[in-house]
């Protein structure tokens, strides 16, 4: 009988930022001053975005809504290593991506108002994911797509820790790996899947490793470092766009609920929650850059004036735009061009609604100009 | 000019002849490059385009998933699906995503994806190899669901799918991949989506049917009475459903049968009598008629031919809406 080991492996764990907000220069990112205050800037306005979107709910002015509270630097992180032209994939929760992607703010909460004009795809991001882990599967089919053609990009796809339990996931790992996919797969392991924690999700040790059964790299990286994070995906990327996908497990956590439907309280400890609050990502580089003379009390101030600015002028143009929903439109973007029966059922809607205003895709204006006014983007310009 | 080729040659023609026409159709699934597929429905592509036809792992959730990426950013993916049953592997790629991401989007992204699959019974095939799900398909909103019957029509159809800028359901009818050689247009030649053809004029029934169905149904019809003359639809597109041309002929006719393979309830036999009670229940002087397979999984292959239609059972189907 012969036993030998044919396989081993090992996941390497990466942070530049640790939690007293110590620079190690050796992982760390190149970036210059404005790169890290605009790090910083995005992070403010997704967790303020989130605040202000929680409250409106509370308030019954929008529907379910999922905030990051706590993933700001393993969203903002990420993000801002992808070349814009390059594809996001995101789940429901990538809030702080989609701001670091550009996306207007006001589209983020006409999803959340139950809007398919929120889902409008503008620059080279999805629409969110609302099923579980079905998505890391598109970003492969893209990332096929740029090694069949031969063009060095990649696309990176969102998803959560409960969401690897998903048949697909590996799928889209293997086939990834098997096919030499232009991929990044960034799992942000928030601990929890609403509230099953990581624990009873897996019995593997991280989630990273289940890369090594696909036959990719997977990484861990403090998910809370947004130096780290940036790091870390940048590599991965690099390694992607060559045709060597990489799973990416950035180890954060959910400090807010599930969604708005969700309580927390039910399933978790304030004293876990409190050990979660003292590595908050925000007040560790917040930490940093007042070290490094980048932020004072006065600028914090202007940055924080900034970003409720913007956000109030958003919600305006937000609940702007819910007022022009017109319900007939529903019918016109089902097919590329509408079937009769369709077409039939239109006009039986309109009769018997009393019709009114209604546009087809051919004779319609954008949603934009529907809404009204410009594009406010997340980026700060 | 016209070729004596069967189904399945058919169906390599348009995947071949559209390859041809346009760069950005990409041929996937499993088996379907080295090998040519099961069926060989995409024989010797590899060797034409060798960059554009893949074997894929073996992973239908993925097939149809990665049709999704593909589709939304410039390529057209025809996949295969080896068989019909282990599509429902990746069914949820088709509801949740590729069917709905135009309608999400408002039409900034869309899925031209075709997913070609054999389906139905009477080769004898392995359990869960011979379903026909093609209500579930005309279920989804965003979807079309195509069914050839005819060698002419599958090659014309197909080419249709391949360019339509949505997702394409394409039930390939197994027992019909092989059965007879017919004429077949060489060059270009598409079939629209969505329009039925009256396959034989009659004045006394009306029976529609589509896929395998249709020439048994030309079985039961053509050795008749004399005195029977029935018209006979292929429905071709059973999503979206030409039902004008149903309609026409049933206020002609007063009489109708529907035959198809799958199970009877909820079956596509239930919309089209919807449909004919909404717009020509006047013109009916008999209650329609559906000869279709039992509620019941698909039988292994002893009992395959108790299971689906035949020409005797469709033609005591018309001989019921006669005598009514």
């Amino acid at each position: 009988m012969t036993r030998e080991q044919v396989a081993e492996f090992s996941i390497e764990y990466v942070q530049a930022l640790d939690e007293e907000a110590n620079l190690d220069e050796a992982v760390a990112p190149d970036l210059d001053d404005e790169q890290l205050l605009e790090f910083y800037r995005l992070m403010r306005l997704a967790r303020r975005l989130d605040e202000r979107a929680v409250a409106l709910q509370r308030r019954g002015e929008l529907g379910t809504y999922a905030p990051g509270v706590g993933q700001e630097a393993a969203q903002v992180g990420s993000a801002t290593a992808l070349a814009p032209e390059e594809w996001l994939v995101p789940s429901f929760r990538e809030g702080a991506a989609l701001l670091a992607r550009g996306a207007p703010i006001h589209r983020l909460l006409w999803y959340s108002m139950g809007m398919e004009e929120g889902a409008e795809v503008d620059g080279a991001n999805f629409p969110p994911s609302i099923p579980v882990g079905s998505q890391p599967l598109h970003a492969t089919g893209i990332g096929w797509g740029k090694e069949i053609a031969g063009e060095e990009e990649a696309a990176m796809v969102y998803f959560g820790d409960g969401a690897t339990s998903q048949g697909d996931v590996y799928e889209a790992m293997n086939v990834a790996g098997a096919l030499d996919a232009h991929v990044v797969f960034l799992c942000q392991n928030n601990q929890w899947a609403i509230s099953t924690p990581r624990a009873s999700q897996t019995r593997a040790g991280t989630i990273a490793q289940k890369a090594v059964a696909a036959g990719i790299e997977g990484v861990q990286v403090d998910g809370n470092d947004p130096l780290g994070v940036h790091a870390v995906t940048r590599d991965a990327l690099e390694s992607a766009r060559g045709g060597d996908p990489v799973l990416v497990e950035a180890l954060t956590y959910r400090r807010s609920m599930h969604t708005t439907s969700d309580d927390p309280r039910v399933y978790r400890t304030e004293e876990e929650e409190a050990e979660w609050e003292a590595r908050d990502p925000i007040a560790r580089f917040e930490r940093y850059l007042r070290a490094e003379g980048l932020l004072d009390d006065e600028r914090i101030a202007d940055i924080a004036e900034e970003v409720e600015g913007a956000i109030a002028d958003e919600i305006d143009r937000a609940k702007e735009g819910q007022k022009r929903v017109v319900p007939a439109e529903m019918f016109d973007y089902v097919y590329a061009e509408p079937t009769s029966e369709l077409r039939r059922q239109k006009a039986e809607f309109e009769r018997e609604t009393g019709g009114g205003e209604t546009t087809t895709p051919e004779e319609g204006s954008s949603g934009d100009e529907r809404a009204g006014g410009g594009e406010v983007s997340g980026r700060g310009e | 000019m016209a070729n004596e080729i069967r189904m399945v040659e058919a169906i390599q023609q348009a995947l071949d002849e559209e390859m041809a026409r346009d760069e950005s159709v990409l041929v996937y699934g499993e088996d379907v490059g080295v090998s040519g597929g099961v069926f060989r429905a995409t024989k010797e592509l590899r060797e034409s385009y060798p960059d554009r036809v893949y074997d894929t792992p073996l992973a239908e959730s993925a097939i149809l998933g990665l049709g999704v990426g593909l589709g939304a950013t410039g390529y057209t993916p025809v996949t295969e699906i080896q068989f019909a049953s282990f599509a429902y592997q990746g069914f949820h790629q088709l509801v949740q995503h590729a069917t709905r991401l135009r309608s999400r989007t408002r039409g900034t992204l869309g899925v031209p994806m075709t997913v070609r699959t054999p389906y139905g019974g009477g080769i004898r095939a392995l359990e869960l190899h011979s379903e026909s799900f093609e209500a579930g398909y005309a279920h989804v909103p965003g979807l079309k669901t195509v069914v050839p019957s005819n060698a002419a029509d599958a090659k014309g159809l197909l080419t249709s799918a391949v360019r339509d800028p949505d997702p394409v359901m394409f039930l390939e009818p197994t027992s019909r991949y092989r059965a007879s050689r017919e004429a077949v247009p060489e060059g270009e030649h598409t079939v629209p989506l969505g329009e039925a053809e009256v396959v034989r004029e009659g004045a006394d029934v009306t029976v529609v049917a589509w896929g395998a169905m249709l020439a048994e149904t030309l079985s039961a019809v053509g050795r008749g009475d004399a005195d029977v003359d029935a018209e006979v639809i292929d429905l071709r597109t059973v999503s979206p459903m030409d039902s004008e041309t149903v309609l026409d002929s049933v206020r002609k006719t007063g009489r109708c049968v529907v035959v198809h393979e799958a199970p009877r309830t909820a079956g596509l036999a239930a919309e089209i009598i919807a449909r004919i009670n909404d717009d020509a229940l006047y013109y009916l002087e008999a209650p329609v008629e559906r000869v279709t397979g039992y509620d019941v999984p698909f039988p292994l292959f002893a009992r395959e031919d108790a299971y689906r239609p035949d020409a005797e059972r469709i033609r005591r189907g018309i001989e019921r809406a006669l005598s009514a």
